[in-house]
């Protein structure tokens, strides 16, 4: 193959054909790209040096946006309220999702029905789901205080407590993980038989065949699960949005919500274009670390 | 015939498939609980909502909880249908086709930048939707209303169907929520066609070439009609997408006028905040759809996030 030297040959009538054919085709996405992806990333890494109201001009005010998206109370607390929600949602996203998918990869009746059932929650529009938990959790009129009033619990506050805000957050995620819960059941799939048994002769029991055997080979899904529920968690904010409006105390100001709210209520547009690169990064960074890191736990066969 | 031994391990694995079933059967109704809770409330008449110990089947369904819904003054949650069938419909034929094609270009055709363009796509996967949508907005807002408000000025009958067509820019008309998908703007579709237009043999398209077909030709007559199981799944992933969509719509429509589902769902919460019954009715409304959606298209669904890992919310 001369591929390499294609460039300083002067290309032949059918190449050239063929060079028109491909940016004929990818044409859609070259226009895309520069209308609606760099063009507004230019802009707005501009606008973040800018004060603007929408109204009159823009005024250059340096790195004060981004000072203030550093030290401001309002973007700390929202950098806050989505780093705990994340740290202690995803964890446990994860485990749910894997145990249900090992438990739906047994030999077990119904399967295809219980998937359907974990599935169901991710299929209905985030703005239903929001509507609907706003009142699970109703202090009154609930299912979530009168299912654990069954089990003695005192009928709780739970979108109205700064304790318990976020908490309710947290569990309402457990609703969505039929996806990450599909692709884990596609690699348990995958997993070759014989080494299950050989394990098994070996005298492993079931949970030292999935502590030994599986989970080890699962740990690649496992990294990508985590880093996609890591970017949609950092980036939560309609539940919050719709059922608490941020509150109580700014409890669940998440920091898309922070943004927004500044962009599109405050319209400090510059301010707001500020916020946002800040989130780019932050989850530009944490996506970062996670990969790094998964080189001393993520198994790669060779 | 022989009867099948029952050895101790045999009988510690059955009890222990038996408590699964049982186990899997409770978490599996847990997941259920609140769809099943908003469908029997839509249901419901106002005192059962209230009622301690709560109501679970309503006494007698009140289906004009529905027909409430549909008539509600402030909002015309049919007008906001309509508005929802045409932007999510016009956005996935626009992702549908431009995916397939630039994924085409990108799997199959040999031209000077290709990688590039291909790692540009990936990269636009990673960016956050929020730091796009405000130089979007701005964007938008600077774009004039070209072609549409001369259609509009000649019929009025367009202008009733469509009253953004008189708009002075993008901003509050529904382009925003439908251009960027025609123009590929969504990469991980794009990602998705590549794949599956990388693994048909190569053969099938010399064989084609030699026959003298054009690129076009290959395109639209062969290979398109192959990468079915591909199309479909990314245009199931595209209409939830579309109609799941909140962010876009709130930050680029205005005028009620111009509303979707989503954003009246909002309002409609506001509105008719302690009216339970009117909001768990309209929350039904908006999810029939996509269950419908989902029993007929499971298996798309599911087989499309298993090989991609991506889709659904």
């Amino acid at each position: 193959m001369a591929s390499t030297s294609s460039f300083f040959r002067a290309p032949t009538r059918v190449q050239l054909r063929e060079w028109l054919d491909g940016y004929l085709f990818a044409l859609p996405f070259i226009i895309g790209f520069l209308v609606f992806f760099l063009f507004p990333m230019g802009y707005s890494a501009w606008l973040a040096l800018q004060r603007w109201d929408l109204i009159g001009e823009p005024v250059f005010v340096g790195f004060a946006n981004i000072q203030k998206a550093l030290t401001d109370e309002l973007a700390l607390k929202s950098l806050y309220n989505s780093a705990f929600y994340t740290i202690f949602a995803v964890p446990f996203q994860l485990v749910i999702a894997f145990t249900l998918a090992l438990a739906l990869t047994q030999r077990i009746r119904f399967k295809e029905f219980y998937r359907a059932g974990f599935y169901l929650p991710i299929i209905i529009p985030v703005v239903a789901s929001a509507v609907v938990w706003q009142r699970v959790f109703h202090p009154d009129s609930g299912i979530m205080n009168n299912l654990m009033g069954l089990f003695g619990v005192p009928p709780q506050k739970w979108l109205s407590d700064t304790n318990l805000v976020k908490p309710a957050f947290i569990f309402m995620s457990f609703w969505s993980i039929g996806r990450m819960m599909v692709i884990f059941i596609a690699g348990l799939g995958n997993i070759p038989q014989s080494l299950l048994e050989a394990a098994s002769i070996d005298g492993a029991g079931k949970l030292r065949q999935i502590i030994s055997v599986t989970v080890p080979l699962m740990t690649p899904l496992i990294l990508y699960n985590s880093i996609i529920a890591l970017i949609n968690s950092f980036q939560s904010w309609i539940p919050a949005d719709i059922m608490t409006e941020g509150g109580p105390e700014n409890s669940t100001l998440f920091v898309v919500l922070n943004i927004y709210r500044q962009g599109f209520r405050f319209f400090n547009m510059g301010y707001a274009s500020a916020l946002a690169w800040e989130l780019f990064v932050i989850v530009l960074g944490l996506t970062l670390v996670q990969f790094i890191t998964s080189r001393k736990w993520v198994y790669y066969e060779q | 015939m022989t009867k099948t031994t029952l050895t101790p391990r045999k009988i510690r694995e059955y009890i222990g498939l038996g408590t699964l079933q049982i186990v899997l059967s409770i978490a599996v109704f847990s997941f259920l609980v609140p769809t099943l809770w908003m469908v029997s409330s839509s249901l419901k008449s106002s005192t059962e909502i209230f009622a301690n110990p709560i109501v679970w089947i309503p006494q007698e369904p009140r289906w004009r909880n529905y027909v409430e819904v549909f008539n509600s003054p402030a909002l015309p949650m049919l007008r906001f249908a309509f508005n929802t069938f045409v932007i999510t419909g016009l956005a996935v034929l626009g992702s549908v086709l431009s995916s397939a094609a630039v994924g085409y270009s990108l799997a199959r055709i040999r031209f000077p930048g290709r990688d590039i363009l291909f790692a540009l796509m990936m990269a636009t996967t990673l960016l956050p939707d929020i730091v796009m949508l405000i130089p979007r907005f701005i964007v938008f807002r600077n774009l004039p209303m070209l072609g549409a408000n001369e259609a509009a000025k000649f019929s009025n009958e367009l202008l009733n169907v469509f009253p953004w067509m008189n708009r002075p820019t993008w901003l509050d008309t529904p382009l925003p929520l439908i251009v960027p998908f025609w123009l590929a703007g969504t990469g991980l579709y794009v990602f998705l066609m590549r794949q599956f237009f990388k693994g048909i043999p190569m053969e099938l398209e010399e064989a084609a070439v030699m026959d003298g077909a054009n690129r076009w030709q290959i395109f639209w007559g062969i290979l398109l009609p192959l990468a079915k199981p591909a199309t479909v799944s990314v245009a199931v992933f595209a209409l939830f997408q579309h109609y799941n969509s909140y962010l876009e719509p709130v930050i680029f429509l205005n005028n009620k006028d111009n509303w979707v589902l989503s954003m009246a769902l909002r309002a409609f919460n506001d509105t008719y905040n302690s009216q339970w019954e009117l909001v768990f009715a309209a929350s039904t409304v908006m999810v029939i759809p996509m269950i419908v959606l989902f029993v007929l298209a499971q298996r798309y669904f599911v087989e499309g996030i298993a090989t991609t890992g991506f889709g659904g919310r």
